[in-house]
Order: C-alpha cells, then structure tokens, then sequence
C-alpha cells in the first residue's frame, strides 16, 4: 500500500541504515520519536474521520447513521435505492462522455502545438507562445459570463461539446509537452526525414512515442480534474442527457432528495467511486503524475 | 526544411490549438472589459454605453466588498494552514515511521474526491446533533452548534474543508523536494551540535523555499478559483457569512442574469489571479530545472 514517493525513498532509507543499527537509541530521542508517531497517527485519523465516516453511512441502514454500534448490519440498500432514485448510469455515461473528449482533444490539439513551439522556426512563435501561456492567467474557470454568451450564440448550450470546447486547447499540456518534445534528440528527426516521414511521420513516429510517460501523467491529471470539475458544467448542462455526475450529485443532493444522510452518502461514494478505486490500485502513477504535472 | 516551409509547418500545426484559445480564452477576456462598459440588454432596453457605472455600482455594492473581504480572509485561512500540515505531513511520512504507507493513503485521499462529494460528506459531518461533529462534543459535555447555520462559524467551516482536501495535495510536493536534499547536511548540522529544531529552520525549511513558493501560489489561485463547496454547503450564506467573489459572479450573472455587472466583477477576480500568476511565471523556470 505504501506507493507515495517509495522510489526516492530506498536511497533515504539506505542512507539512514547505519544509524538504525546502532545500539538503543537515549530516552530522549525515544520519547521525542514516540511524540511523533503519535501526532502523524492522531492527524491521520483526523484526516480520514469525515471519509470513514460517509463510508460507515452509506453501507448500514438508516437506522444506524449516526449509531456506532459494531453490530451493526452491513447493506448494499442505500446504494440500490439511491440509484434507482436518479439517472447515475446516464449521469456516468455523460461524464465518461465528457471526459474522454476533452482528452482525446487535449492530446491531438496540444501534441501539434506543442511540435510547433518545440522544432519549428516561425515568424511570431515567442508572442504566440506567450499568448498561450496566457491561459494559465486567464482560466476558462473565471470565465463564465462571456463563454456562456459564446456557447449560447453557437447554440451549443447543453451539449458534451460545450463543456468540452473552452478546454481543449490547454496551456499546461502545451507547455508540458513542448519541454518533452525539446528533451528528444534532433538526430532521431534528421533520420526519419531521411527515411522519408513528413512532419506529421516524424511526430507520430518519434515524438509521441518518446514522450509516452508525460502523456500517462497529462491524461491521468486531466482525468481526475474534469471527472471532478462542476462550475461550468454546472452552468452549460440543464437536462439529464448532459448532467455529468458531479452536477447529477449536487442536483440529487439538493432537491430530490429529502435529509436521508444514509442514501446521499451512498450517491456521493457512486460519484466519486470510480475514480477513488483507481487511485488505489494506482497509486503510485497518480501521485507521480501529479507531481510532475504540479500547475493543473 | 527550408525556412519557408517550416514556417507554414509551424503555423499549421499551431492553428487548431490557436483558434480555441482565441474563442475561450483571448477573446471573452477582452470581452469581458467590453462587456464591463455596456449596461446588461433586458427586454425592452438594448445594451448601450454605460462607462464605469458597473465599477461605481460595484464600489457602492455591500455584498461585493463582503465577498472580496471574505475571499481575502478565506484565502489566508487556508492557505497558512494548508502549507503547515502538508509540511508537518511530508516530514512525518518522509521519516521512517510506524505505518507510513498507511498514513500516506490517509492523507492523500482527499485530493482524488470530487469538491462536491467532499461537500456533501463534510456537510453531513457538520450536521447539528445528528453528525459526527456534535455527537463528539456531545462526549464531553458541548452544546450543539449550527456550523454552516451561523455567521459566525459557516466561513471557518468552508475553510476547514478546503485544507482538509488541499493539504495532501501539497504534501507530495514538500515530499519530492524533501527528498532531493542531501542527507549529509542534516548530518553535518547534527555533527555542529544542532537541535532537530535548528536542523528544520537552518537547513530543512531554507532549502524548501521554492516549494513553499510554488505551493503558496496555487493555494492563492485555488482559493479564488474553487467555489463549488459553497454551492453544497452555505450557498453564500447566511446573510452572505460565507460569499466568495466566484460565487457571487455566478450569482449576479446566471441568477440575476446581470451579465455587464458580472463582468466588471469577473475584471477584479482577473486582476487577482494574474497577480498570482505573474508571481509563477516569475519562478516558473527555475522550479522545472530544480526537478
């Protein structure tokens, strides 16, 4: 279970061995070490409470929502009546939608961009590439107001692609892959060229293939943050067939619902199952990729 | 490649990504200054000229100034924390402590969960009598509190959550850069006859400097950009307790459908996270090579 940061960790531990080793450590350092155990468990507890908690509700009955009692049955009730009381297949359909088209173009879009800025020589590159980086300023997040009258006009309220559209082109994934893309060699170019591949050959064949493990961390960072975005979906969907989850929650929270804590947590854990599940099992890549993708 | 060609080459591969930047990025940017200088078309009225009378109305506006003050309060309230507990985290969990892939887990796991289904769980976890909260104080004896209810706690209690699921985010960043310092100066310093505590403010948090920094910046930016707990949790309330500059835009521009208004707000928000960014670009370079 333990991913987070173990790779560096070997040298550390490797490191420290000797003194480990040595003979009982003083009183002082044993007490000042205990203290410490003690603090990192006390906020780890902290930390998982209102988690632990929302699970505990979720799969035991009404009855039993705020009532610790270890005997307490187990059941999968709340989770069946929760989506029988509104449309999650549909609302994970949509989200599923959204998600992989913003990707999908995310990658093509940024993966061409980012070939330009890295190998070619144009008139105006510098300004251009300032231009695009402008957005990690200006974030289509803030935007609402003047991309909601855009849509409006494109008559493209309430569709997947008007919560997709103002994402697609991103700076961050640019930016992050211009720099992969500078790291590769320009002989490897010079030798596809040579073999005939045009621009787009050589950038199929060379570039992609290269910056594989700056595409794994992009696409799983840009998974997580639209699977959970919600302002602008929240915004542009106003039917079932477009709701992604996050919006289906908050509206199943909100008014369908009455005060049945047992039944909204098991909506809540649906909404954010999927993705909680492949961080565990994927840990250490969600984390690295995290890190090296830090400014979303 | 001749120059030529690779300037259209360029230009070609460049344009798709250029033109949806310019439709969702440049241009409601400057349409937004544009539209803060018209009044909002209503019905019967068309749009026309108005100059700064959105920008006065603003400064005359209350519940304006509540929400920037709240904002700026909400900011430090949970940036200052936030970067505290990821570094007491990342120390903790990069010593060789007992169940520290366990801890790990623990403490990263808010990150993953959706805002909204972070606001739900912490709602009910608020919930007077009935949640966890107050049954607690309950053990020893505490009255019952209406913590999203009253003015006087529903901004602390957004701000309690925004830490508890930003902190180990940031963590992972002190655990990298934690990681990259030499053992040897730590043990140098011991060998001088320093304190743990001397070791952490001489040597440890120095050399973290430009993770504090990198950290500090996205914990600004979020801290405007973030607002869908309060769609869950307060709704701006009560009696604007809890307003954020983001959720009163949306307020006036998708409730009010003030949208001229909604503009000359969303300039302030622009000219507050640019502030931020321009601090990041700043360091921008120097934090890619540090890796």
């Amino acid at each position: 279970m333990s991913a987070i940061g173990e790779r560096i960790d070997d040298a550390g531990a490797a490191a420290r061995a000797p003194g480990a080793r040595r003979a009982r450590p003083p009183l002082g350092e044993r007490i000042d070490r205990a203290l410490h155990t003690i603090g990192a468990w006390t906020l780890g507890i902290v930390w998982l409470l209102p988690l632990a908690y929302a699970i505990w509700t979720a799969f035991h009955p009404t009855e039993f929502s705020a009532r610790f009692d270890p005997t307490a049955p187990w059941t999968l009730e709340n989770f069946r009546a929760a989506w029988d009381a509104a449309p999650f297949a549909q609302y994970f359909v949509n989200t599923f939608a959204l998600v992989t088209t913003i990707l999908v173009g995310q990658l093509v879009l940024c993966t061409l961009a980012a070939y330009a800025f890295a190998r070619f020589e144009f008139r105006g590159r510098e300004i251009a590439f300032v231009l695009v980086l402008l957005q990690l300023m200006v974030m289509p997040d803030v935007l609402i107001v003047e991309n909601y009258r855009t849509m409006h006009r494109l008559g493209l309220v309430d569709t997947i692609a008007g919560m997709a559209l103002p994402y697609m082109a991103s700076a961050f994934g640019i930016f992050l892959l211009r720099q992969a893309f500078k790291t590769v060699p320009t002989e490897l170019e010079d030798a596809a060229r040579i073999e005939g591949c045009g621009t787009l050959g050589v950038l199929w064949r060379v570039y992609v293939p290269l910056a594989r493990p700056v595409y794994l961390a992009y696409a799983l960072v840009s998974v997580s943050h639209h699977w959970n975005n919600f302002l602008w979906p929240l915004i542009i969907s106003n039917t079932v067939g477009t709701r992604p989850l996050t919006v289906g929650l908050s509206v199943f929270a909100g008014t369908d619902q009455g005060i049945d804590w047992a039944i909204i947590n098991a909506a809540t854990l649906i909404a954010s199952g999927p993705l909680l599940i492949a961080f565990l099992i994927f840990q250490r890549q969600f984390v690295q990729s995290f890190l090296r993708a830090g400014i979303r | 490649m001749h120059a030529r060609r690779a300037s259209i080459h360029g230009w070609l591969l460049l344009l798709p990504a250029a033109v949806l930047l310019a439709a969702f990025t440049h241009y409601p940017a400057v349409s937004t200054l544009w539209h803060s200088f018209w009044s909002t078309p209503r019905r019967n009225r068309p749009s026309r000229f108005i100059g700064w009378d959105h920008y006065r109305t603003m400064i005359d506006d209350p519940i304006f100034w509540t929400a920037l003050s709240n904002n700026a309060l909400y900011a430090l309230g949970t940036i200052v924390p936030s970067i505290a507990i990821a570094l007491a985290m990342a120390l903790w969990v990069n010593e060789r402590i007992a169940g520290r892939g366990a801890l790990r887990l623990a403490y990263f796991t808010p990150t993953v969960l959706p805002m909204i289904a972070v606001a739900n769980i912490w709602l009910f976890f608020y919930t007077p009598d009935y949640g966890l909260l107050d049954q607690l104080r309950s053990l020893v004896g505490l009255p019952r509190v209406n913590w999203l209810g009253s003015r006087d706690t529903a901004l602390g209690a957004l701000m309690v959550v925004t830490v508890w699921k930003e902190a180990g985010f940031f963590m992972i960043f002190y655990l990298a850069a934690l990681q990259t310092i030499p053992p040897d100066l730590k043990e140098a310093a011991a060998l001088e006859g320093a304190s743990r505590w001397q070791i952490f403010w001489r040597v440890t948090f120095p050399l973290l400097m430009p993770t504090t920094l990198f950290v500090l910046v996205n914990a600004m930016i979020n801290a405007f950009r973030l607002v869908d707990h309060v769609f869950v949790m307060t709704r701006g309330g009560p009696d604007n307790a809890s307003m954020l500059l983001l959720y009163y835009i949306y307020e006036v521009g998708f409730k009010f459908w003030d949208s001229g208004y909604a503009a000359a707000m969303t300039m302030v928000l622009l000219a507050i996270l640019a502030t931020a960014a321009l601090v990041q670009f700043f360091y921008l370079d120097r934090r890619i090579h540090y890796r």
